[in-house]
């Protein structure tokens, strides 16, 4: 079997054309921003004298990016997408990557086409395709949200991300696997790692753990932040003054300290002796046990104070919220699922509550600036002179209309887990050392970078793209909803 | 004023020892110190053998008197043992014996105690490891703060004009690539044989004794690259506020031209903001110092927490964090005073 290289045969005559494309939109974007600050500067500072039409000669430079800009997508795109109709091999390692995405786009096509077809019915989702900044950023979350589910229905790997070749270590990308039987895929596509596993499949396999545990510890550090921060926001007083200080107690504690600390197999073996029994109250099982009854609080309250007044509805969903709510509550925190289904291992379990336990003071902190603003409108006091009790008037009257800001927040705080999640991996605490999650892959493949550098860059590039994306998607949305 | 400052200083006061409290908690908790036990002794320690070391070293003592012996106000620990030879932390052969060693000896003695991993005074080694950090962290700050704030002005100066788009993509860019992502490409990109551009070293261990331009670099690139993103980001906010503001149109429709308006008029009441920002910005360059000094070996305060913590070394762990926690809200505490004495708003009232 031949070595792929990065084009394969379709490169020899397309290469040449993407790199003058690839070089003069460089050139035409650089060019522009020069002239483009130039002009401005001379509008600025040169006084009423300088005439106005010199901002033409940009002006002029920027009808030829869109031309380019258009010539260089099509020609990505070929390259992706070649490999479909060219048989194996010749599209190269660009070619053969697409064919293996090819789920991805068909998915990512579909989503695209369907929401901009019904844009104006899907609210502030919708309003999401008005913006192209947001546009970018929601296709490139939603390629690694397809990836991760492709993964999980077996089309996208083409190795075991866990199994190691013998003769595979620390090979560039493109080499033939040794000793293919058929059926196994032909080639490492993009290398492999220094215990000879595939780096592609492990990057792909990888943003599964991410895309469970960036967003699920997120919402549950909102529901921590939120349950708190609404009540020190609305009441005030000693409250207030409690919370918060525990807050900034959290905030000024060094998070990589806290990591070091907590994040380790010493602490997950400590705990506290039940009296009387031989059960040890795991560190653990303790900050689960704590911060994750903050959800169960949070939907209790909720409907609650919601229905209170028609208590046959009320008993239904509070009972619901305490059985449904109760088990997983069970299952993830004290691993004590009665049906076996639910349950954490140890080393994800510390992760995952380190997290939520660093990033909910600053929701905490948002949701109170947030209430102590909207608190002081005039529906607000409304809703007092009804007489509303002050958890319907938090729950149902501030929260939603603090909504804006914190779907910003959530987009911008996915991101910032992922990159401390990153971070835990980086110093390889928590997670097992074969996880394919980015942070672990970076750590290991960082010890050969100057010699092999492709099993840290990848992964690298796909932690950096996901952040990059939940950023601008963020960006996006809050452009949109500041418009209303 | 002076009652504000003072108020601070008390919060600030408790909160250092609450934290250290939770680290000495922490590292204090037993698993933790039979880890200790054994890479002092032998990995192959008997359990017995493990308990004898904690007493010996006044582990085994209760945790509130272990914290006050270490803050230096509760008298030291002693210990005699058969031969009638008497140890503690203060009793250093040579200099003084049982008898003359002081009974206090704790933080408050300005006695920040033994370090395990490094066979020192936890007080000198930290402070020596702070003093490389501090050339590291000025290096970045001296690159990340100018060219965040020229690019959050710039972007800031015109709302939704391209420069602003363009450099408010940067930006976000930016700061969506951590320390590990940038070292890492940056090494792989600019040290690596790979690629062919040998122009930085990818090792700043040499950076420790002399700073050239081939090996610190790529370190202060690398921890001034994800700052950048976030202070540009805030400069542009309060940059475009300003410049929505009343005396702006006014001096506008007054005739003064629009780069006299950015300088003179704009600039010094856009800059409070990001006074706060940046001051605020020293808590998460710690974590940015610890990433860059691992991944580019250069052995400062991150990379001694790091030995610190993957060895439990207690005292220097407390010590370093006593340094960390002390700088944060020391920061917190300029940024507070300052942002009052930036604000005439605030300041006259």
């Amino acid at each position: 079997m031949e070595p792929l290289t990065w084009t394969g045969a379709l490169g020899t005559f397309l290469n040449p054309i993407f790199t003058v494309t690839l070089l003069s939109l460089a050139l035409a974007v650089v060019g522009y921003l020069v002239l483009n600050f130039i002009e401005n500067a001379q509008l600025a500072f040169g006084g009423p004298t300088s005439p106005p039409q010199q901002m033409q000669n940009s002006a002029v430079l920027l009808t030829t990016i869109l031309p380019l800009v258009v010539l260089t997508l099509l020609l990505t795109a070929i390259y992706l997408l070649a490999g479909i109709v060219l048989p194996y091999g010749a599209a190269g390692i660009v070619g053969e990557l697409g064919v293996r995405m090819l789920p991805v786009w068909i998915a990512l096509a579909a989503t695209f086409y369907l929401s901009i077809t019904y844009k104006r019915r899907l609210g502030l989702y919708g309003k999401l395709f008005d913006s192209p900044i947001g546009m970018i950023g929601f296709m490139i979350v939603m390629f690694w949200v397809f990836t991760a589910i492709f993964v999980e229905m077996n089309l996208i790997l083409t190795h075991d991300p866990l199994a190691q070749v013998s003769g595979m270590k620390n090979k560039l990308p493109g080499t033939p696997l040794r000793g293919a039987e058929d059926g196994d895929y032909a080639h490492y596509l993009l290398g492999g790692d220094n215990l000879a596993r595939d780096v592609f499949s492990r990057v792909v396999k990888g943003s599964q753990v991410v895309l469970i545990i960036a967003p699920a510890a997120t919402l549950f550090a909102f529901m921590v932040g939120i349950t708190l921060g609404l009540p020190a926001g609305y009441f005030g007083g000693k409250l207030d003054t409690v919370i918060s200080f525990m807050a900034n107690l959290v905030l000024a504690f060094p998070v990589i300290l806290l990591f070091f600390l907590l994040v380790t197999p010493e602490i997950r073996a400590a705990g506290i002796q039940i009296p009387g029994t031989d059960y040890i109250w795991r560190v653990p099982t303790i900050l689960a046990s704590i911060l994750f009854l903050f959800p169960l609080v949070f939907f209790v309250v909720l409907f609650d104070s919601r229905y209170f007044t028609e208590p046959a509805k009320r008993n239904l969903y509070v009972g619901l919220t305490v059985l449904i709510g109760g088990y997983i509550y069970l299952g993830m925190a004290w691993d004590a699922d009665p049906f076996g289904i639910i349950s954490i291992d140890g080393g994800v379990l510390i992760v995952f509550v380190s997290v939520v336990f660093v990033n909910s003071p600053t929701v905490f902190r948002i949701v109170r600036g947030l209430v102590l603003d909207i608190k002081t409108r005039d529906y607000v006091a409304a809703g007092q002179t009804r007489g509303e009790g002050p958890w319907y008037i938090m729950l149902w009257e501030i929260l939603p209309n603090a909504r804006g800001p914190l779907i910003v927040d959530f987009c911008l705080r996915i991101g910032y887990t992922t990159i401390l999640l990153g971070t835990l991996g980086f110093f390889g605490l928590g997670l097992s050392s074969e996880s394919p999650d980015w942070g672990t892959t970076i750590n290991s493949g960082r010890r050969l970078l100057s010699v092999f550098p492709h099993p840290a860059i990848v992964p690298a590039i796909a932690l950096m793209s996901l952040v990059l994306g939940l950023n601008l998607l963020a960006d996006g949305l809050r452009e949109e909803s500041l418009k209303d | 004023m002076g009652m504000f400052i003072l108020r601070r200083v008390g919060v600030m006061l408790l909160t250092a020892l609450c934290l250290t409290f939770i680290v000495f908690f922490m590292t204090n908790l037993y698993p933790n110190l039979e880890k200790l036990a054994k890479t002092q002794g032998n990995f192959r320690m008997s359990d017995e053998a493990v308990v004898s070391y904690l007493t010996r070293e006044g582990y085994t003592a209760p945790l509130s008197v272990k914290y006050g012996r270490w803050l230096g106000v509760v008298p030291n620990h002693v210990y005699t043992d058969e031969d009638g030879k008497t140890t503690g932390k203060c009793i250093r052969e040579g200099v003084n014996t049982a008898e003359t060693a002081p009974k206090y000896c704790g933080v408050l003695q300005l006695e920040w105690g033994y370090s395990t991993v490094f066979k020192g005074d936890a007080g000198e080694i930290i402070f020596k490891r702070l003093g490389l950090t501090g050339w590291l962290a000025l290096g970045a700050f001296a690159v990340m703060i100018p060219v965040a704030l020229i690019i959050g002005v710039l972007a800031g100066m015109r709302e939704g004009s391209r420069m602003d788009r363009t450099l408010s993509t940067f930006s976000i860019a930016s700061s969506a690539t951590p320390e590990y992502v940038s070292g890492v490409i940056f090494i792989a990109v600019f040290a690596s044989s790979s690629f062919g551009l040998k122009w930085f070293k990818g090792s700043a261990t040499s950076a420790m004794e002399d700073f050239t331009w081939a090996n610190i670099t790529l370190p202060i690139a690398t921890i001034a690259l994800y700052g950048v993103g976030y202070v540009a980001r805030m400069t542009r906010a309060s940059m475009a506020e300003v410049m929505t503001a009343q005396y702006i149109r006014t001096a506008r429709l007054k005739g003064v031209s629009f780069g006299n308006i950015v300088i003179k008029h704009a600039l010094r009441n856009a800059l409070i903001a990001p006074f706060t920002v940046i001051m605020l910005q020293f808590p998460y360059l710690l974590t940015g110092v610890v990433i860059t000094e691992t991944l580019f070996n250069y052995k400062g305060f991150g990379w001694m927490l790091v030995q610190a913590a993957s060895n439990n070394d207690i005292d220097l762990l407390l010590g370093g964090s006593v340094v960390a926690v002390v700088v944060v809200l020391l920061t917190q505490l300029i940024s507070d005073i300052g942002y009052v004495f930036l604000n005439p708003r605030i300041r006259i009232s």
